[in-house]
């Protein structure tokens, strides 16, 4: 399939050149050297192809040949995606292990899916049917509960002239045949596209649908929609990591895809060997089995961790064109425009700002947009959400992917070194972190949890932001200098902080907070705070509150009471107003 | 204009450029990326080098021991075809080598047939084992609130004058397999310790040779040393050769080994210094753009797999420039590694003993080998509330500087109290005390009873039944 393209002139790590033909393309994947190591072309000029090379380039020789392959780099597209973990380009680790042992080899060529496999394919479709890019024409089984959609590839139509019957195939198995004009094409499960194009769509939605993650601060105080965008930025041990993960866990979307981008190789195996045993809330079905993904650790080759994103994004594409909510986790795109300043500088391209390249922003700005929640070609609704971590050199959000990523995204949730040293977990600044996405899932709350949870929320933000204010001059004059009713609003505030907002993503029970959890307990948190205000107002001491045993319960709650058993809040409840009342009575 | 000679590798005698520690050689042909070369100065004095970009007409070579000495004519370079490999084997612990590999104790050449790639190979993380199995190191502030797993990489963040030898010497002397607290340490195998200098001073290396010599592990030992008069750019392949024999004694002998990197500041200045004469565009402070990726190439050689018994754990030294935890090179380290131990200044000058700030440190692996089972239920706990007190008490002390200590309200004057007993009885401890995680948590739960049950809301109900002592218990 590949044809000699040029030989090798110029190697600077994973930059090379070569002399050869003036019919290549941008963007070709070439294959270079005796190991024939993929890369793909990221230059012309005149006669000369420079590549971005995705492995190891020690050894290879100016003189070595290149080779065309007339393809842009692409994944391939079939049943066996989820529960897999690749690279960046595509290639299976657990293969590769196999072939090369516990270190990754060079030049291994391996197939991204497993060939051999037989799935069981029911057609949906019929001969004589018209169809085009996107509709379903049969359904398999990907896991137990997975149903997975074999769609017509999306530049294509015709009238389908054959469809496989009810069987066991392999996925590169003719399954259907399109009549395209005079043309016959004969269809597989196994479909390929290229990484760097959007999949296309009928038309985008709008966003009105919160992707709930069990996480109270993100989902009760800056939500993200389905088909949203969302930065994660913070310095080195804020929690990114963990945040991502639990996403993972335990956000309500059917499929995730997590790229591992130029972090830490333990991290990506304890995903392997957790997610297994972990059960999803929704399918009762292991997490695993709802997960692709994709590792390219720090230590793996450069030019394939800029790869990996956009593999990643068109698995999520493919799986939100079936019709399903997919939630994407990039940990983390810093490392990924690290990649691209490292090509960018052995190409010796003028750099813009801290030595990235000009384009940063162009490229961060593509990989967001193709976020969304859409109408798919066969009259679904599916999302991709992006969750992208960010990691600022020195915690400073004013460097250029902070502040980039920052124009295409619409919630920011802001990680502070200062709550992550204090142990608050998870360590987001209420203060710094916004979600624009507020407004457009008020009516998903009001309508699935019925209480109006945008009133409480920002009751509770207006709590918190004013403790903020106050707890400045207490700094400078000690607590007693305030009166009893604001410091009422610092001992809510603390409630709210140390209750609510902390959450232990290694505790079985707070783990996981579901919606009405979440408004239950913001809603026994303002209930304390409403009913203290008025005793204090009638002149009682804010000690008396403060000693209240109801105050520890409060903070107790979130592991005291599991997901099942929310009646237990009745009894919450009831503790506040016994207390409470008893009070009442004393200062009246 | 320079010749070329063939035999015995290819020859070119002259090179076009000589700037810093970099040489270009043109007429070369069929050099190869990432090659060794053998230099040879008009003397005949050998001194090597690798390939680091390669064009049709020229090749850029680093020279490791510098060029001081080369001549444009009067130099010759040969390519070996091989990118750079040391000997290893089993035999080297004990032995002492330069920062490239070769022996400076008066010894032979080891003796094998084996010889590896400094550049190593990434593990493949489906062959990963993730760490659980905790190294009791008896100091509190890391068994009790840093814990250290085999297999991690926990680097000390430190600065000049601090005490980062002492800990790191401390560690290795009395690290062992954790056990279950109130059990007896397992009497285990010992780790296999691979120390490798970088840029450090003599009396440094030699405080280590005298530490590892007295407590009788010097057989266990491989230093590769390079000192702060040694060619800076032999620094860049010290800790690969280093982590070269690490691999292969952990992954096919099976080893527990513990990796002693020091000092990553100097390894990355070297870098810095290459890559600013190559003219590369810079990133923060000069340094260049690929720094954590290089870095991560150092780093991520530590772990277990699943093919060997062995573990390789790193514990890399640095020193921040002017104590700034920003500075690239502990920050660009904090984001490859599971953690740090982060030394402060303020603690160090009121004479604790070791200065571990516990708030800026952390173990990312912690939570995977502690608690039942691991070394006691109440542990994660325990931990949280320590560091929840700790945390909470700097605020008061920042107060109390403020407005005075006397003005401070009841439960803030215990929270200062609690502040610097822990200082002084937790984190404090001599040079010498090796605690077992028992003493550990025992010593924690005495100062948490310090402090009014009411303020305790990270340990559970049944903890403060179980383990607290406080006036009102
Ligand atoms: N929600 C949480 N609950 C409990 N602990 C947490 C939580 N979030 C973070 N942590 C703690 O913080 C540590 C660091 O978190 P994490 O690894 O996610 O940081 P990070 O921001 O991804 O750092 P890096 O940029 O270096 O990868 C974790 O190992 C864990 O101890
Ligand atoms: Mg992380």
């Amino acid at each position: 399939m590949s044809e000699l393209i040029g030989s090798v002139i110029w190697i600077n790590g994973p930059v090379v050149r070569a002399r050869g033909s003036r019919h290549v393309s941008m963007l070709e994947l070439v294959e270079v050297g005796e190991e024939r190591l993929v890369g793909e072309v990221i230059g012309l000029n005149g006669d000369i192809i420079t590549a971005q090379v995705y492995e190891e380039t020690s050894g290879m020789r100016p003189g070595a040949p290149m080779f065309g392959t007339g393809l842009p780099l692409s994944v391939e597209l079939a049943p066996g995606l989820l529960k897999s973990i690749f690279d960046g380009v595509q290639r299976p680790l657990p293969l590769i292990e196999m072939e090369s042992g516990s270190f990754i080899g060079r030049g291994m060529r391996l197939d991204p899916l497993y060939r051999k496999d037989r799935w069981k394919f029911t057609p949906t479709a019929k001969v004589g049917d018209k169809v085009s890019g996107g509709a379903i024409i049969g359904i398999v089984m990907e896991t137990e509960t997975f149903e997975h959609r074999i769609m017509i590839p999306p530049d294509l139509s015709g009238t389908l002239s054959w469809v496989a019957p009810s069987d066991e195939y392999t996925i590169e198995e003719p399954i259907a045949r399109l009549k395209v004009g005079n043309e016959e094409k004969e269809l597989a499960m196994l479909q390929r596209w290229p990484v760097r194009r959007l999949r296309p769509y009928k038309s985008r939605l709008g966003v009105t649908t919160p992707l709930i993650t069990g996480q109270r601060v993100l989902d009760t105080f800056f939500p993200v929609a389905k088909g949203g965008a969302a930065g994660i930025p913070g310095p080195f041990g804020s929690g990114k990591t963990v945040t991502q993960h639990s996403i993972a866990k335990w956000a309500d979307a059917q499929v995730i895809v997590y790229i591992g981008c130029g972090e830490r190789g333990n991290e990506m195996t304890e995903v392997l060997q957790e997610f297994p045993h972990l059960v999803d809330p929704r399918s009762g079905r292991p997490l695993m089995e709802r997960t692709v993904l994709i590792a390219n650790t720090s230590n793996m080759p450069v030019a394939a961790r800029e790869a990996s994103i956009y593999t990643g994004i068109t698995i999520a594409e493919y799986y939100r064109d079936m019709g399903y909510h997919v939630a994407l986790m990039a940990d983390s795109t810093s490392r990924w425009a690290e990649a691209l300043r490292e090509v960018s500088g052995r190409l010796e391209e003028m750099p813009a700002e801290e030595g990235y390249p000009a384009y940063l922003a162009g490229r961060l700005a593509e990989f967001y947009e193709r976020a969304g929640y859409v109408e798919t070609f066969n009259g679904n609704a599916g999302s991709v959400t992006i969750v992208g971590a960010v990691s600022p050199p020195g915690g400073d959000f004013s460097e250029p992917v902070t502040q980039h990523t920052k124009r295409y995204i619409r919630c920011f949730w802001a990680l502070d070194k200062s709550l992550a040293s204090a142990r608050h977990f998870p360590s987001i600044n209420w203060l710094d972190s916004y979600s624009e996405y507020l407004e457009d899932v008020a009516g998903w709350w009001r309508e699935q949890v019925g209480m109006d949870w945008l009133k409480m929320r920002n009751h509770a933000m207006e709590i918190l932001s004013d403790e903020s204010r106050l707890s400045q001059i207490v700094k400078l004059v000690g607590p007693d200098a305030l009166p009893d009713e604001e410091r009422l609003v610092l001992e809510t505030a603390r409630l709210l902080r140390e209750g609510f907002l902390q959450q232990n993503a290694m505790d079985k029970v707070d783990a996981y907070s579901s919606v009405q959890k979440q408004i239950r307990m913001l809603g026994l948190i303002l209930h304390f705070h409403e009913r203290a205000l008025r005793i204090v107002k009638h002149g009682a001491p804010i000690s008396v509150i403060h000693n209240l045993p109801i105050v520890d319960t409060l903070i107790r709650m979130k592991t005291l009471v599991p997901n099942e058993e929310l009646e237990k809040m009745d009894d919450i409840q009831k503790q506040i107003d016994e207390q409470m009342s008893q009070l009442d009575s004393e200062y009246r | 204009m320079s010749a070329v000679i063939s035999q015995g590798g290819q020859e070119v005698i002259g090179v076009s450029r000589i700037e810093g520690p970099i040489v270009i050689v043109e007429g070369a042909a069929n050099v190869s990326y990432d090659e060794v070369v053998e230099i040879r100065d008009s003397q005949n004095r050998l001194r090597r080098g690798r390939v680091l970009e390669v064009g049709e007409k020229n090749a850029v070579i680093q020279v490791f021991a510098g060029s001081t000495g080369l001549s444009i004519d009067g130099t010759r370079v040969r390519f070996l075809g091989d990118t750079l490999r040391i000997p290893v084997a089993e035999e080297m612990l004990g032995r002492v080598f330069d920062g490239v590999g070769n022996p400076i104790d008066g010894g032979p050449q080891p003796l094998t047939d084996k010889y590896a790639d400094v550049n190593g190979q990434p593990i493949n993380p489906t062959a990963r084992v993730y760490p659980r199995d905790y190294i009791q190191t008896g100091i509190s502030a890391i068994d009790g609130m840093n814990t250290l797993l085999r297999g991690q990489k926990l680097p000390i963040f430190s600065g000049a004058g601090m005490p980062h030898d002492q800990l790191a010497a401390q560690i290795v002397r009395q690290a062992t397999l954790g056990a279950i607290a109130g059990e007896p340490p397992s009497q285990a195998e010992q780790f296999a310790i691979v120390f490798a200098a970088m840029g450090v001073k003599h009396d440094v290396a030699d405080f280590f040779r005298r530490s590892f010599m007295e407590s009788g592990a010097l057989t266990r030992v491989a230093m590769f040393l390079n000192l702060a008069d040694d060619p800076p750019v032999e620094r860049l392949v010290t800790p690969r050769a280093a982590l070269t024999l690490a691999e292969y004694l952990a992954y096919e002998k099976g080893m527990h080994v513990l990796v002693i990197l020091t000092d990553m500041t100097n390894y990355c200045e070297a870098l810095r210094q290459i890559s600013n004469i190559r003219g590369e565009v810079p990133s923060r402070k000069g340094y260049p753009g690929y720094l954590y990726s290089d870095l991560a190439s150092l780093y991520e050689r530590t772990g277990r797999i699943r093919t060997s018994e062995g573990s390789i754990t790193q514990i890399p030294i640095l020193t921040m420039p002017n104590d700034d935890i920003t500075h690239p090179v502990p920050d660009l380290t904090g984001y490859i590694t599971e953690g740090q131990i982060t030394l402060g200044r303020d603690l160090d000058h009121a004479g604790i003993y070791p200065p571990i700030a516990v708030l800026p440190s952390l173990s990312r692996l912690m939570k995977d080998g502690i608690g039942s089972g691991r070394t006691r239920d109440d542990h994660p706990h325990w931990g949280g509330q320590l560091y929840a007190a700790y945390a909470h008490m700097q605020d008061v002390r920042a107060l109390a500087s403020v407005i005075g200590e006397e003005e401070l309200g009841e439960v803030d004057q215990k929270y200062l109290k609690f502040g610097r007993a822990f200082e002084r009885e937790f984190v404090n401890q001599s040079l010498t005390e090796n605690r077992t995680i028992e003493q550990t948590l025992n010593i924690g739960w005495k100062l948490i009873s310090m402090l009014p049950k009411e303020e305790l809301t990270r340990v559970s109900l049944d903890e403060i039944r179980q383990f607290y002592k406080g006036e009102d218990a």
